[in-house]
């Protein structure tokens, strides 16, 4: 018995001296068990977070199809550095939450060098503090400030929030002549909240009361109370920066409460639900966006043509700003030589100049975009363009 | 005054959905002393059965909106019908709670197989019925508000006659006294529960479709609120009571509107279950109901 247990014990001190020296030999040589060298050939992997179900699953499955024609135009034309690229995507079901347990997933077990999505300010806020603690580059479709303010591994390809902000109270003032506003927010909306908060900004700067501002919650359906408050407050036009199925049911329920004003919102009605429920209660309504169908600019043209071909469909902000995600991050790889975040992260800071398919890409010290906005305006069954607005 | 009638009106007609939905919690408790929790997501079944009805008829007819609507509760009804048959039938004679906790699972059960048969994206529910709207001095009524109320009074009004001057209904107000001495006078419990899940069920589908008209994008998760609301306006009412149950839905959605039109906008929910909790403090047994001292 005595002999065994002193066996056991000897046992047990061997294991352990042999997992210290395992654990030294790890801390004396840092990523050579991590980075191993990979072969010429492997891909660079890159992990998408998207909205692919649930309820803006128009953005997440139209920035899906952008980042594989991306992801092809790229290997068609050799790769980056001599490797192919390859986009490991997950969905978040459009819920809170969700993006946290996506990014963690792509970052520890599929070990991508970048992340990129999405187009809900809300949920890349959740992604951005993962990406940011793992120092992995992430770039974000997001519009509100605070998704690049998390760290200085987030990038965006949106331009962002106070310039959407201005452009539309300016519209509101020097468009529609209107005097009086009215806001109905969405306020478990962080995207909403931000955009509400720089349009009244604009607005009070330039003798525009927002008379009254009524909220709203996610997944609301009924906004007769609010919008019949918005009626008794006589105003001349209303502010909703939402997003798309909610504002569709807004428009409607307005017209049917005789509120016949012009009604504008951001680029977060981008989708065709907002057509499908609003259908002619949108006449007067306009938004603003990063992309127009109808824009002239070359890059643009042809990516709608290519996107169309493919996929038989018309793609919208949330494609093209996926498509550039992946234009910004090989520009960065190529420039940077690697495949280290670290390297990649210090190369997209300084991408300048480089032609988006949504527009050129500039970023600046706060990593954000300078990018023209694009206003629609309801017409005859669907959205037209107004006005270029340039930064 | 017309901020207030206009209000009003806004909220009787969301009231008067929610009371609908009410009625088919309220039933099933008045009958078998339990929540089917599975009731809102009968109503949301009820929505989409109208979504695909709706896309065979033209749009905007008063027969094919009926067509729909008789669709909607007749496939509902059967629905009701059958996860009572298969699920809460062999539990009947176990504990309460058992057959709570399974009316959650089947709760989840449909809304997670909606996520898959449907899809987790919201539609667009097709216009059904002719819409248009009146002007009454500054007040603007729409033809949906008009017929919500009304399908919903006339349905009511069609249950009270269902369950106090037929047979059936007797059977049901029998068996909700006591099941055991309604057996021995020749009752037939097991049809008069399955009588009861499919009136409450179709029901449902009417409220799913009328809520469906006024808000017209449905998904697979749209029965969770409105019947958690219901489930509360049946409480508020005092369960079991079927004008009660009405009466509640009716007070709930109004009190929901004019909270949801002041500055209190974002607390609308909060401040209307605080109401609710207010009541049940001075009576128990919510507004029609009568406090009963359960036999040991």
């Amino acid at each position: 018995m005595i002999v065994l247990r002193r066996q056991f014990f000897q046992a047990l001190r061997v294991s352990r001296r042999a997992g210290f020296v395992f654990a030294a030999a790890l801390a004396a040589t840092p990523g050579l068990s991590f980075a191993a060298a990979p072969a010429a050939t492997e891909p660079i992997k890159i992990g998408v977070y998207a909205s692919l179900t649930g309820k803006e699953a128009v953005w997440g499955q139209s920035a899906e199809k952008a980042t594989r024609l991306a992801v092809d135009d790229v290997n068609a034309a050799g790769g980056v550095l001599g490797r192919p690229l390859l986009a490991i995507i997950e969905d978040n079901q459009s819920k809170p939450g969700e993006s946290v347990t996506a990014v963690r997933k792509l970052i520890s077990r599929d070990k991508v060098i970048a992340i990129l999505g999405e187009a809900s300010s809300g949920r890349s806020l959740e992604a951005a503090p993962i990406c940011q603690q793992a120092r992995i580059p992430m770039i974000s479709g997001g519009s509100n400030p605070k998704v690049t303010q998390v760290g200085n591994f987030i990038f965006r390809t949106h331009f962002i929030d106070p310039f959407q902000g201005t452009v539309m109270a300016r519209f509101a003032r020097e468009k529609l002549g209107a005097k009086r506003l009215a806001l109905l927010t969405e306020v478990t909306n962080a995207y909403a909240v931000g955009l509400a908060k720089y349009f009244s900004a604009d607005a009070a700067a330039h003798q525009m009361p927002i008379v009254i501002e009524q909220k709203y919650s996610a997944g609301e359906r009924d906004f007769k109370a609010q919008l019949t408050a918005i009626k008794a407050a006589q105003v001349d036009a209303i502010f909703v920066p939402g997003y798309y199925t909610e504002a569709g049911l807004i428009v409607a329920q307005a017209r049917e409460l005789g509120l016949n004003l012009p009604v504008l919102g951001g680029d977060g009605w981008e989708g065709p639900q907002l057509l499908a429920i609003g259908g002619p209660a949108l006449r007067d309504t306009y938004y603003c966006n990063n992309f127009s169908s109808e824009s002239d600019v070359p890059e643009t043209r042809r990516f709608i043509a290519r996107y169309q071909a493919r996929f038989q469909s018309m793609p919208g902000g949330t494609a093209a700003d996926a498509y550039d995600a992946v234009l910004m991050l090989t520009d960065a790889i190529r420039r940077a030589g690697s495949t280290e975040p670290d390297k990649i992260r210090d190369a997209l800071a300084t991408t300048r100049g480089l032609s988006g398919v949504g527009g050129p890409l500039n970023v600046d010290a706060h990593r954000d975009q300078l990018k023209p906005a694009y206003i629609l305006g309801y017409n005859s069954g669907d959205y037209h363009l107004v006005q270029v607005i340039q930064p | 005054m017309s901020e207030f009638l206009q209000q009003l009106l806004n909220g009787l007609s969301l009231g008067a959905i929610y009371a609908l939905i009410a009625l088919g919690y309220t039933m099933v408790y008045g009958v078998l002393r339990f929540i089917n929790f599975a009731h809102s997501d009968v109503f949301m079944v009820g929505a989409f059965i109208g979504y695909y009805l709706g896309k065979l008829i033209p749009e905007g007819t008063l027969w094919g909106g009926m067509l729909v609507l008789s669709g909607a509760m007749i496939g509902c009804a059967l629905l009701g019908m059958f996860i009572e048959r298969v699920v809460y039938r062999p539990l009947r004679h176990g504990p309460t709670l058992n057959v709570l906790i399974t009316a959650i699972g089947v709760s989840l059960l449909l809304e997670y197989t909606g996520q898959i048969v449907f899809g987790a994206a919201p539609r667009t529910f097709p216009q059904i019925f002719p819409t248009a709207n009146y002007h009454v001095g500054a007040l603007t009524i729409s033809s949906n508000q008009v017929f919500v109320i009304g399908v919903a009074i006339l349905l009511m009004i069609a249950l009270q006659l269902i369950v106090f001057k037929t047979k059936i209904g007797t059977a049901m107000r029998a068996v909700s006294l006591n099941p055991k001495a309604a057996q021995l006078v020749g009752v037939n419990n097991n049809v008069v529960i399955s009588f009861t899940f499919g009136l409450g069920s179709a029901l449902a589908a009417a409220g799913g479709i009328l809520y469906a008209m006024n808000y017209p994008s449905i998904d697979p998760l749209m029965g969770v609120m409105p019947g958690l609301k219901a489930f509360v306006a049946a409480i508020l009412g005092g369960i079991g009571n079927i004008p009660g149950a009405a009466l509640g839905g009716l007070l709930l959605g109004t009190v929901e509107t004019f909270i949801g039109g002041s500055q209190f906008s974002t607390y609308k929910d909060a401040i209307a279950f605080a109401i609710l909790i207010v009541i049940l403090l001075f009576k128990p047994a919510g507004l029609l109901g009568k406090f009963t001292i359960e036999k040991v």
